[in-house]
């Protein structure tokens, strides 16, 4: 069948702003859009640009806008977006994020607040030349968070993000949760100084924009919940307050 | 710009983030990584990493060294195979104290499955060896590496290209790079520089590899003067998803998914009858090749791209879903197909090259004779050698683990005493006229050349092979050396140069292919991976050596290393 993509174009080596431009190519109902845009860069327009590497979906390199709505390049067949023939299928790149070149953006303030909740195992205590137990009911507790692969689809989905750029954002919570409900790790004390704050978790409207794209279908709205619920509990132990401000209360 | 560090590690997977965890102790380490790390394909491993805990069965490292010699049908290095078994099981206890969530026993110990070739008591019957969690293991694995590496701050180098390695004699003196974001060529100086960029799938047209897996590492070392090693040897895995070769880990076998021809019979039965479907993967992969040849694929009209049925729908949907869930979700995404209820359609597809840049046990690059000084290499694209002819399942997690970490401790000692060699000042000069020739008249797309060439290796250079396709291949290959030469991009901008990293990497594929063609034409036996239909008998007295070989302009030139027999004395490998 034939479709017409419709690219946002941008290189700020040569251009003002962004602008669409249409490339028609041949496909299979069963081929994934990265496919198609490959075709293009290879065989049609050179200049071009887009990231991709392992092409089904685990790398997280190649997410970005296609009809509206955040996917990943590669975990999208033509099929997904459109039945018919000669229809147009839009591309854009990832919100929130600055434009690198066409569907390329900078993730760098993405990995910034991924680091900044101290993505990495704070052991309990150090078992000598054995593992840690953990029974499977511990380890099924952030078995979904695991699944992550800092793809930034969420990031862009988020409406919270449109009106407040400092928010953490879902991913970087995901990556908290994966260790704060893991029961060998010190959990959330080491991360409370990021979640606990104004632009941390609390922002969190629930509009589940996050858990509807997510290309990992990561429960994403119910862990940033969990995580809120477990700062109330760690908080009122302590007779403390937390930092959710009162207007969302 | 030029850059000065103790140690550089080219390569951002398992492999090169373990030898910067460990470098990176003592040394001024940076990594140079064409991909933001968390993209690097050791992300894409499913199935598990082998180790002898004994967990759920009784099992020792003896039989794991045992069965990696066996199942690379004894071109393994056995003190390489010996080290890497024993030290599989501290570095598993390692991760997981690093955090890495492996599923668990009833217990609470770390779970672990069938896999195939791995093997209780030399050969009796299947063992629990495999280490997973879920079927993301190498995904969990990377991930667990790299958040160590945030939490020891690592620098990195995200989406810089290493175009060529500077030797000063038979030292490293440094590296040209190029950054994607800028078109900027830069020098890095270094008293040792570790190759650790994965492997060069991509030379075949249906295959497991990422599109970033294009061998950089060893091509460049290669027009560097180094000799790769055993590069005839490249695993296809018997089950990819037909069509686009995204692999369905062998996990599924081992939980017990059995394969099946249009006929509906297990043919495994008549190929491998101790081990039937979780027989090693050259063995299986030969077996649904001389189904289809034998008009039994599922199309039954004996061609190339035909497939057969991969079944796991009798294992009941809890164990589908708590077992292989994103096998769940790439047959349901790409096949439309719920391999709780229906078989999934597959066929072999390039998996992994066994073959590489030679080493020795700390990871020290090598020949019998040379030791070149600084200059390190671990994980696939590496050539330890401990897969020798045919590689088996998690071993390849097992080598990047303990090889990238001997490799980086090796490092670490060895700066303390290195001084820097020569980099000379314009050394970047011919990569930086390379380019701006790239943008200069007008030439031909990439885009036809890509395709040619992984057409070539797919039917020429094969699961099974013959004197003459070969010959065809490796005159095919040198012709299109020669036209890259007429590629030119159209994009002349300086920023995010996709098209110029793409001809980069399409020049490396290139000259690994014609490696691998000339390896396996000159190699006249069969062995593991290389299984030559008119050579269909493994010759011991002339070919129980490792090859060399060497690039030379538009030429390959032979050479051959010794093999480490010096603990099993090769026997016929059956199962």
């Amino acid at each position: 069948m034939n479709v017409t993509l419709e690219i946002q174009r941008f290189n700020p080596e040569d251009d003002k702003k962004p602008a669409f431009k249409k490339y028609s190519v041949t496909v299979d109902p069963t081929d994934r859009v990265l496919d198609a845009l490959m075709d293009i860069s290879r065989n049609q327009d050179g200049t071009l640009v887009f990231r991709k590497s392992c092409a089904h979906g685990v790398c997280g390199s190649d997410a970005m806008r296609i009809n509206g709505r955040e996917r990943l390049a590669c975990k999208t067949l033509i099929q997904d977006v459109t039945d018919d023939d000669n229809t147009v299928i839009k591309v854009e790149p990832l919100r929130h994020l600055p434009i690198q070149r066409d569907l390329m953006v900078d993730q760098n303030p993405f990995f910034d607040k991924y680091r900044s909740v101290k993505p990495f195992f704070f052991p309990d205590e150090m078992p000598e030349e054995k593992e840690n137990i953990q029974s499977q009911d511990e380890r099924a507790m952030f078995d979904d968070a695991t699944k992550c692969i800092n793809c930034s689809a969420c990031y862009s989905a988020c409406p919270v993000l449109d009106k407040n750029t400092n928010f953490i954002g879902p991913a970087a919570i995901v990556q908290a949760a994966r260790f704060v409900f893991d029961s060998r790790d010190q959990g959330l004390e080491p991360r409370l100084g990021v979640l606990d704050t104004a632009d941390g978790v609390w922002p969190c409207e629930n509009h589940f924009e996050c858990t509807r794209v997510c290309p990992r279908e990561i429960k994403v709205t119910k862990l940033i919940n969990l995580t809120k619920r477990e700062i109330k509990k760690y908080r009122e132990a302590r007779g403390e307050k937390t930092a959710e401000p009162e207007e969302s209360k | 710009m030029v850059h000065e560090f103790d140690a550089v590690i080219v390569g951002a997977g398992g492999a090169g983030l373990y030898a910067a965890l460990e470098a990176s102790k003592t040394a001024k380490t940076a990594v140079v990584s064409k991909l933001y790390p968390t993209r690097s394909h050791t992300g894409a491993a499913q199935g598990g990493i082998g180790a002898a805990l004994g967990n759920v069965d009784e099992d020792s490292p003896e039989w794991h060294a045992f069965d990696t010699v066996k199942g690379g049908d004894y071109l393994v290095d056995q003190q390489a195979a010996k080290i890497l078994a024993e030290e599989a099981v501290q570095a598993v206890y390692d991760l997981e104290n690093r955090g890495l969530p492996f599923s668990r026993t009833p217990e609470g110990k770390i779970d672990q499955r069938r896999f195939g070739g791995h093997t209780r008591n030399f050969g009796e019957a299947p063992v629990h060896r495999s280490c997973y969690a879920a079927d993301r293991t190498g995904h969990m694995i990377l991930q667990t590496l790299y958040q160590q590496c945030i939490k020891n701050d690592v620098h990195f180098f995200d989406e810089y290209q290493v175009v060529e390695a500077v030797m000063d004699g038979n030292r490293i003196a440094g590296l040209v790079v190029f950054e994607l974001s800028t078109g900027e060529v830069h020098l890095f100086k270094a008293k040792a520089v570790l190759f650790a960029t994965g492997g060069f799938g991509r030379m075949f047209k249906i295959t497991s590899n990422a599109l970033a897996n294009t061998g950089d590492g060893p091509a460049v070392l290669a027009r560097a003067g180094i000799p790769l090693e055993d590069m005839e040897f490249f695993q296809f895995h018997p089950t990819g998803i037909r069509g686009m070769g995204i692999l369905i880990t062998e996990g599924v076998r081992g939980e017990g998914g059995i394969l099946k021809n249009s006929k509906g019979e297990r043919f495994m039965e008549r190929y491998a009858p101790p081990l039937l479907d979780l027989a090693p993967r050259d063995m299986v992969s030969r077996a649904i090749m001389t189904e289809i040849q034998e008009g039994r694929g599922m199309r039954g009209d004996r061609k190339i791209d035909d497939y057969v049925m991969l079944d796991a729908s009798h294992l009941g949907r809890d164990v589908v879903y708590a077992k292989i869930p994103d096998i769940a979700d790439f047959c349901k995404t790409y096949l439309a197909v719920d391999p709780a209820e229906k078989p999934m359609p597959v066929q072999p597809t390039a998996h992994y090259a066994m073959g590489g840049i030679p080493t020795n046990i700390h990871g020290q690059v090598c020949t019998d004779d040379v030791v070149y000084d600084g200059l390190y290499a671990a994980g696939e694209c590496a050539c330890v050698s401990v897969h020798g002819a045919n590689r088996l399942g998690t071993n390849s997690l097992v080598d990047l683990v303990v090889y990238g970490r001997r490799a980086g401790r090796h490092i670490a000692d060895y700066v303390k005493n290195a001084d820097f060699a020569h980099l000379p000042e314009d050394a970047a000069k011919r990569a930086t006229t390379r380019v701006s020739k790239l943008k200069g008249e007008k030439g031909k797309h990439p885009g036809e050349l890509y395709e040619r060439m992984q057409g070539v290796m797919m039917e020429k250079v094969g699961v099974y092979r013959d004197e003459k396709p070969m010959s065809e291949a490796v005159a095919a290959l040198q012709k299109m050396r020669e036209e890259l030469g007429e590629v030119r991009v159209q994009d002349g901008s300086e920023n995010f140069n996709q098209e110029v990293l793409s001809i980069l990497e399409l020049e490396n594929l290139l000259d690994l292919s014609l490696i691998t063609a000339t390896t396996a034409l000159a190699r006249t036996e069969t062995r593991g991976a290389h299984s030559r239909r008119d050579y269909p008998e493994r010759d011991d007295e002339k070919w129980l050596k490792h090859s060399l070989a060497y690039l030379s302009g538009n030429e390959v030139k032979l050479d051959s290393k010794k093999v480490d027999t010096s603990i099993w004395e090769p026997k016929p490998r059956t199962y």
